[in-house]
């Protein structure tokens, strides 16, 4: 319906609801995601899916079309996401507590290679809350550019973008994030390979 | 080359984004090196399973409501 992406915004900006409705169909699924992967807890995501949208659409006159669409929109649900997340570490005073550094070791330890357990194996009913407490348990800044870069399939240049980093560090901070998480879920199931 | 020091290129590795030298070089590490073979293939199954199944669509009442409180109608 819209040939690019000027064509939607400019659609948008003079009222058409097609318009709005097909940013929101375009953008939402990312919007969330990054949102729950970042403040962890679904009702919160929601206010943040909310609140992106509000605040974008007010807005809309003020995007320049420097950025694309895509990445401001995920700006302002990071920012979002990271008020929050500010908000609750004064409530609870954590700030002080000592913080997961972004560049501990990260030598592997774990070396069984259980990539190639079947399916039926991997995809147990306790999958899903695996893979999601080994993504909740990685620092912020890693979370955040797992998260865009690889389940969102944001480019390296759109992920920088969006969380305000150079292309260098996505890629460093990704690699750490895979890593880490290769550990957690090698701790999971390595165990079910066979002989162990 | 020793273990410690393709650590920090394997994302590109699996990535794709390596020179081919380099690339090579990776490989025939990984021939001798059962540890550094597990860590790639186990790595590459890390993106992969996250990429399948990492993603949460948003919840069908959080989509009502958004369309509701952006006053669009919901296609
Ligand atoms: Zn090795």
């Amino acid at each position: 319906m819209y040939a690019t992406e000027a064509e939607l915004i400019a659609a948008a900006r003079a009222g058409h609801q097609g318009a709005f409705t097909e940013i929101v169909e375009r953008h939402s699924g990312t919007v969330y995601n990054l949102a729950l992967r970042l403040v962890n807890n679904p009702q919160e995501a929601e206010e943040v899916l909310q609140e992106t949208f509000i605040s974008a659409f007010r807005a809309l006159d003020r995007f320049e079309g420097r950025s694309q669409l895509g990445t401001w929109l995920y700006r302002i649900a990071y920012n979002a996401a990271l008020m929050r997340l500010r908000r609750r570490q004064v409530a609870t005073e954590s700030l002080d507590a000592p913080t997961t550094t972004d560049d501990g070791d990260m030598l592997p330890r774990e070396f069984v290679d259980w990539s190639t357990l079947p399916d039926e194996r991997l995809l147990g009913k306790e999958f899903r809350g695996v893979l999601e407490g080994a993504l909740a348990a990685l620092p912020d800044s890693l979370r955040s550019v797992f998260v865009l870069r690889d389940i969102e399939g944001l480019s390296t240049a759109e992920t920088a973008e969006t969380l305000g980093l150079t292309e260098v560090n996505v890629k460093v901070r990704l690699h750490r994030a895979r890593l880490a998480l290769r550990e957690k879920l090698s701790g999971y199931f390595a165990p079910m390979v066979a002989g162990r | 080359m020793h273990c410690k020091d393709m650590l920090g290129s394997l994302s590109a590795y699996v990535d794709g984004e390596l020179e081919a030298q380099f690339c090579a070089e990776i490989e025939r590490h990984m021939a001798d090196c059962g540890n550094c073979r597990a860590v790639v293939d186990t790595l590459r199954k890390t993106v992969y399973l996250y990429r399948e199944h990492g993603h949460a669509d948003v919840p069908e009442e959080a989509r009502d409501r958004l369309y509701a409180v952006l006053h669009l109608d919901k296609p």
